[in-house]
């Protein structure tokens, strides 16, 4: 679940990129761009979900 | 010829940013203290030798090929929707011709040099107690080679970052004196290892609370803040004349501001531990001072000092509570606090710096450089690290975890005078 969660923080970076690149308006950019920083923020919170599950094992 | 002719800066100007970053290894003197003091007695030697360790090694490593993908005049690019992403720099292998460059461009090196040495410095106070120098030193070869050149590239050379105001007329562009490349890598890079080695043996018992490990020497880790502040004065004044564009006669209100987010930070970390604990807890507050000077090296550049003081604020409110929130909720143990001190609060840094910058626009420059460190850096240092992992334990065996890092990798005690007792938190 860990590296899931780290496989889809990329894809909202990829969405930034995006909306900077085919949007011009500063309105429809910067929705985008926070749409990216939350998919971006669902991977890490995964990423901490799987690294939660592994608790106890050291 | 005039070796200063290709300078924008006028020659006192150029001594100034020599001189400032000639004093900035004090805050890498000052987050060592820190480190061995916020880990055991028993891995204290570990952790300042392997700090000197780390940092010789990034710095060759560096040289011989970070150097070559963190700078040059002409670098990797690729066009997107007509647009071009310069991504990666295609210097010379070696530092080779390094002497012919201009004076500026030998300053932006050896300053890439400290904050090299400074990124390797914070992932390592998070490994206390249970990794490995061997391993320590590979991690720091990788961010050496590869990620630190790539992202101060991005940030500082003419990557795709900085020209973000030039091609998508967003601000001027990325702004970053220093904290996303260093601070918020050192951070993030911090993560990844405490991902990988996993918390210190009963940390996180199956069942309960987690275990309190204090750090054992509260005093290294207070002068530790003491001597950073020091170094980061320097630094962030240095990060704002080369990387800000700042003119020297504004370089006093940076300093002035760099001082005021560490005082507002103590001041309000101190409280925050005061009204939780009921007395005000010594690292907590020395993590809380390091906070501010972290969230400084990003906004003091362009904030007016109540907006230090406003920034300064939040990055103390947010270090104890979200040091709690990771070793109590989120099992991370991460004895030196490098994710929050310098990770969480150089994304707000790098936030606020966008919200106090007048051009507009400039708050989403900042978003897409968070973006690319959270999208790109994060998941790139994680993977990395992971297939190091895999040939190169980070973590060391339960028996040298037992005896201590400074017996099982050094064959000799910090303190060898004293009696160590019994850790009653060893479970």
């Amino acid at each position: 679940m860990k590296n899931a969660g780290l496989l889809v923080m990329p894809a909202g970076f990829f969405l930034v990129v995006a909306a900077i690149s085919l949007f011009d308006g500063i309105a429809m950019r910067s929705i985008f761009v926070l749409c990216g920083l939350a998919v971006e923020g669902m991977g890490l919170f995964l990423a901490v979900r799987g690294h939660m599950a592994m608790r106890g094992e050291h | 010829m005039d070796p200063y002719a290709a300078l924008p800066l006028p020659q006192s100007a150029f001594v100034l940013a020599l001189s400032l970053v000639l004093v900035s290894p004090l805050a890498l003197a000052g987050v060592a203290l820190m480190n061995a003091g916020l880990g055991r007695s028993r891995s204290a030697a570990q952790s300042m030798l392997g700090t000197l360790a780390l940092i010789a090694v990034a710095v060759i490593v560096f040289a011989l090929i970070g150097a070559m993908f963190a700078y040059g005049d002409t670098g990797y690019t690729f066009t997107v929707a007509g647009r071009p992403w310069n991504w990666i720099g295609a210097g010379s292998f070696a530092l080779r011709g390094f002497s012919a460059e201009t004076v500026q461009t030998q300053l932006g090196t050896l300053f890439q040099f400290i904050a090299v040495a400074f990124v390797v410095l914070i992932a390592w106070g998070s490994g206390a107690d249970r990794l490995r120098v061997a391993a320590g030193l590979a991690a720091a070869a990788i961010l050496a080679a590869l990620i630190f050149p790539m992202l101060s590239y991005w940030a500082w050379g003419t990557g795709w970052l900085t020209q973000l105001g030039l091609n998508f007329s967003l601000g001027e562009g990325f702004l970053d004196p220093g904290a996303a490349t260093v601070h918020v890598l050192g951070g993030l890079s911090a993560l990844a290892i405490v991902w990988i080695a996993g918390p210190r043996r009963g940390k996180f018992p199956k069942e309960g609370l987690s275990t309190a490990m204090p750090g054992h020497n509260a005093v290294y880790v207070l002068f530790g803040g003491l001597l950073a502040l020091v170094g980061f004065l320097a630094w962030n004044m240095a990060g704002a004349l080369m990387w800000a564009d700042l003119p020297p006669t504004e370089l006093v209100v940076t300093a002035v501001n760099t001082l005021l987010e560490a005082a507002c930070a103590l001041a309000a970390t101190f409280a925050v531990t005061r009204i939780r604990f009921g007395k005000p807890d010594a690292s907590l507050c020395a993590n809380g001072w390091m906070a501010g000077l972290v969230t400084s090296t990003a906004c003091a550049a362009v904030a007016s000092p109540l907006e230090a003081l406003l920034a300064g604020l939040v990055a103390g409110l947010i270090t104890p509570l979200l040091v709690e929130l990771l070793e109590l909720f989120l099992s991370i143990d991460d004895p030196s606090g490098a994710i929050t001190v310098h990770g969480v609060c150089g994304l707000w840094g790098l936030f606020a710096a966008g919200l106090f910058a007048s051009q507009q626009g400039q708050v989403l420059a900042q978003l897409v450089g968070i973006a690319a460190l959270l999208g790109v850096i994060f998941p790139l240092v994680y993977f990395l690290f992971w297939a190091v992992n895999l040939v190169l334990p980070f973590r060391v065996d339960p028996d040298g975890e037992r005896i201590g890092m400074d017996l099982h990798e050094l064959g000799g005690s910090a303190y060898p005078e004293f009696v160590v007792h019994r850790d009653d938190s060893y479970r």
